[in-house]
């Protein structure tokens, strides 16, 4: 049998590369949400292991709403990326200086 | 070694490969097409955890919606990723020095002296009755009201998407039922006076 500790430890390492993602394609806003995509399944990776190691059903429940939820963002988010497309040609995040001072 | 701990480590290693793939790939495509892949290990692994119906609709709603919509927005829009790509050697000592903190911190807690099985007992390997069944049994009892209010955010999330890409097209004529209801005689009726005709033909 798996103890709890791997699946953590598991949930953490896909965490870890996400964050990671983050750093490495600060100018990619797709790559950044599929980097926030994979933050949210490393969370309900946990979520599912301490419902099955606490028998309480609760934590699959609120990965159900986390799955909803992340759908609905990124459904919003990839039709904000289309509109920055179309008005400023690029998804460059270093090009999207507009509101600074 | 039983089979299910094989399993848990083969998969394992597939998600931790196809994750690090998704951020360090260069092509979007590709990088897409690892998340699928890290997507569909997990529910794999999902499985293992006994949560059917969740690793179901894992597939269902991120490799079959979420992951084609991104699919489509990547070959739709024409990105020249050259330019997207310049920093990437320059941060990536910076993001790799932080991810191995911050897993060296979250292994040194979540080792098996805090989560293992004196702690955690193994749970059993039957579960009796149907995963979906119980899913549901709460979804429609105790966690109704947020059941509803998750359908109210997959709702305007459609109006939100809609609203925004939506282009209003030049040159195409349709209806303005505001502007047809507000109309006054004035605007549509024009009377004009002709005057009679006498017997002999020609105008008064």
């Amino acid at each position: 049998m798996i103890p709890l500790s791997y699946w953590l430890v598991l949930g953490a390492l896909l965490f870890c590369i996400s964050v990671a993602g983050i750093f490495i394609n600060r100018k990619n806003v797709i790559v950044l949400l599929m980097a926030i995509e994979l933050m949210l399944l490393s969370v309900n990776m946990n979520f599912i292991a301490f419902s099955r190691y606490l028998d309480d059903m609760a934590g699959q429940v609120f990965v159900f709403f986390i799955l909803t939820v992340a759908a609905a963002e990124a459904a919003i988010g990839l039709a904000i990326l289309v509109v920055l497309f179309r008005a400023r040609s690029t998804i460059n995040v270093a090009e999207l200086d507009t509101l600074r001072g | 070694m039983p089979i299910e701990t094989i399993l848990f480590f083969a998969l394992s290693t597939v998600l931790v490969i196809a994750a690090g793939a998704v951020v360090t790939l260069r092509n979007p495509v590709h990088a897409a097409m690892c998340l699928v892949l890290t997507f569909f290990t997990s529910s794999m692994l999902w499985v293992l955890l006994r949560a059917e119906f969740l690793a179901i609709a894992l597939v269902l709603v991120y490799v079959g919606a979420v992951m084609v919509l991104f699919l489509f927005v990547v070959m739709m829009l024409d990105i020249n990723t050259t330019p997207l790509r310049e920093g990437f050697a320059r941060y990536l000592p910076v993001g790799l020095l932080i991810a191995a903190i911050m897993a060296a911190q979250m292994i040194a807690v979540l080792g098996t002296q805090h989560f293992g099985f004196d702690r955690y007992a193994a749970p059993a390997a039957v579960v009796e009755g149907s995963n979906t069944e119980a899913l549901g049994r709460l979804l429609y009892t105790q966690y109704v009201y947020p059941f509803e209010i998750a359908a109210v955010i997959l709702l305007v999330a459609i109006v939100a998407a809609i609203a925004l890409t939506h282009r209003r097209r030049e040159g195409v004529k349709t209806q303005d039922p505001g502007k047809q209801t507000m109309v006054t005689k004035a605007e549509r009726l024009r009377v004009v006076k002709v005057g009679s005709e006498s017997k002999e033909g020609r105008g008064a």
